[in-house]
């Protein structure tokens, strides 16, 4: 009996050992040895902390120490503390910030797409401060706002009296502004990148026929440009929201959040990491997380409703961003 | 009307170039301002006004200064080791992901896909609040290895770019050499990883810039200075009681911009395509 199982056994690993070299057995092995790291990294810094930050926000806890559960508790100071939930307003700065940028991004690419005078050196140098790291970029604006410093000087080249200019990063009505404009300094030049790509994918033969055609600028612009980098600027729209709920860099780096500069994540941040009230602060992960879900989810729909004209071009680029999102 | 048409000729191409000019303009001014108070001793900085230039172009004391307050020959070793590994780490497990999802059809294909695009939609600084968590059970804050195995973890971009590059690739190339006996690693590492280098090249850069340049998990998980300094963590110096010598931070500042300043000039156009091909995802 003892002797047949292990014959069994001895049978069962043979075919198994036979399966393992046949093509479906090489498959499998190469599929889980490919995928073990990946995956794994994947789940242990993005699943498992997701998991535990959900259990957190219910508990009243600190990094070490003693846990208590508290329910509901955490979400519901989320909602009634004036400086949480308040601090989702400053994400209108942002997303004024955003537009703007975008459309600054928009003329500069139609204009950099085609033969300009020293176009490259503009494009460089409108692009280089993307490269920039914002602890970098945190310094050379605070340098750059300081009362009487950079931006002051140039303003009074200009003409403007120092004693009728505000205090960029202290003054309340400005501040803001001030950091949402440092985020486009940032940003504009990448935009403008990307948007020059989509411009650039045209067939430069449709620019000529519409020449021929006595288009001017502005038709080619509206006809040419606009439809083929439509997908490419709806799609920055939409992320700049999600961009503008959790911004941080700017107030981060510049200002600490002081003087009513502190968005969302910037409190929580302070939260978790100061004072240390990690429920709570994992109650307002959470919270924005799920407004960026609802926004995603919405994003979907708006791309799968909004093109649907069919064009051949629109056609492609749909491909492209499906297949670039794993709809497929 | 010919006179009419060129007057609107010679107004459009001036408004073009104006804001050209104007734009440009903004986007180096803060960076020049940057250079000019770099070299400008203290007095020079204590008496000029800022935009001022310097009595000497040759004046590097503040960068001497700056590169030992920051510990910048440190930081700069960290930063290469940890680029090395990362990059290392994410385009060989990016691509190797890749090629699984883009050749095998295997249940839970979609699934992985989605899972991957999911997480890069956590907003990654409220992340770091449990993550924070997990790494001090493991015991990894404050350890270089620790970061950079955080830093390889979330790559979705690479991934994607990885995957779209795949399904360019004819399958018929894989299909000729497994009947030629070649096993799926030989097909992967010998045929296939080296076609990839244009998308490696993308990867490179785009995730390059972000890990030289991430400072807020460092600034979390590296947090003994004096030893696991990078180069982001490094101007972190200046923020104490050194905050207000701005000639001593820009000097600090400029040498940290060195690297990618030299790489863009460089490789810009690898550094534009590859964004364009990176960030159809976004």
């Amino acid at each position: 009996m003892v002797a047949k199982q292990g014959f069994q056994n001895e049978k069962k690993s043979k075919g198994f050992s036979k399966w393992l070299k046949s093509r479906k057995g090489q498959e499998a092995i190469v599929i889980v040895t490919f995928m073990l790291i990946p995956l794994l990294l994947l789940f242990v810094f993005t699943y498992l902390p997701f998991a535990e930050m959900f259990r957190f926000s219910f508990f009243k806890m600190k990094y070490i120490g003693e846990k208590e559960f508290v329910g509901l508790d955490n979400y519901i100071q989320v909602f009634s503390r004036d400086d949480i939930f308040g601090a989702l307003k400053l994400s209108l700065y942002y997303m004024a910030g955003s537009l703007v940028q975008l459309a600054i991004a928009l003329y500069f690419a139609s204009v950099l797409s085609f033969k300009t005078k020293f176009g490259s050196f503009f494009k460089g140098a409108m692009f280089f401060p993307f490269l920039i790291s914002g602890i970098a970029i945190g310094f050379i604006f605070k340098f750059f706002y300081t009362r009487g410093f950079v931006f002051d000087t140039i303003l009074q080249m200009c003409g403007f009296e120092l004693d009728n200019l505000p205090y960029w990063l202290k003054d309340q009505g400005i501040n803001n502004i001030s950091l949402v404009a440092t985020s486009i300094w940032r940003y504009f030049g990448q935009n403008m990148v990307l948007f020059i790509g989509a411009i650039m994918s045209v067939d430069a033969e449709m620019y000529e026929a519409a020449q021929l055609d006595g288009a001017n600028k502005w038709h080619q612009f509206k006809y040419i440009i606009m439809p083929s980098i439509r997908t490419v600027i709806t799609l920055n729209l939409i992320l700049s929201i999600s961009g503008s709920l959790s911004a941080f860099d700017p107030p981060f780096v510049i200002t600490k959040g002081g003087n009513g500069t502190a968005t969302y994540f910037v409190i929580m941040n302070e939260i978790a990491h100061v004072t240390q009230k990690v429920g709570l602060a994992s109650a307002m992960a959470i919270v924005l997380f799920i407004i960026i879900i609802i926004l995603t989810i919405l994003q979907k729909l708006f791309f799968k409703y909004a093109f649907n004209d069919g064009t051949e071009d629109n056609g492609k680029k749909r491909k492209e961003i499906k297949t670039a999102k794993g709809v497929k | 009307m010919n006179v009419m048409l060129k007057f609107r000729k010679i107004f459009f191409t001036f408004f073009k170039y104006f804001t050209l000019v104007f734009f440009t303009f903004v986007a180096v001014v803060p960076i020049i301002s940057c250079v000019i108070t770099a070299f400008k001793t203290d007095e020079e900085y204590a008496a000029t006004n800022v935009m001022e230039m310097p009595a000497s172009w040759l004046n590097f004391e503040n960068f001497k200064g700056a590169w030992e307050r920051a510990n910048l020959g440190l930081a700069f070793v960290n930063s290469t080791i940890v680029l090395l590994c990362v990059l290392t780490g994410s385009i060989m497990f990016g691509a190797m992901l890749a090629y699984i999802l883009s050749r095998f059809k295997f249940p839970g294909n979609g699934l992985i896909r989605n899972l991957f695009l999911f997480a890069a939609l956590l907003p990654g600084v409220a992340m770091q609040v449990s993550v924070y968590k997990i790494m001090t059970s493991f015991g990894l804050i404050n350890s270089l290895p620790g970061y950079i195995i955080l830093m390889m973890g979330t790559d979705v971009i690479s991934i994607y770019v990885f995957i779209q590059f795949f399904e360019n690739i004819p399958v018929s190339l894989d299909e000729s050499a497994i009947i030629d006996g070649a096993s799926y690693f030989t097909v992967f590492f010998k045929i296939l990883f080296p076609l990839l280098k244009p998308a490696i090249v993308t990867c490179m850069i785009l995730k390059g810039v972000a890990t030289y340049n991430e400072y807020y998990m460092a600034n979390l998980y590296l947090q003994d200075k004096s030893k696991l300094v990078v180069v982001s963590t490094s101007l972190y110096t200046f923020t104490g009681p050194l905050g207000s010598q701005y000639n001593l931070i820009c000097a600090g500042l400029l040498m940290t911009l060195l690297p990618p300043f030299v790489i863009f000039v460089l490789c810009q156009k690898q550094i534009y395509s590859g964004l364009t091909s990176g960030a159809v995802k976004g």
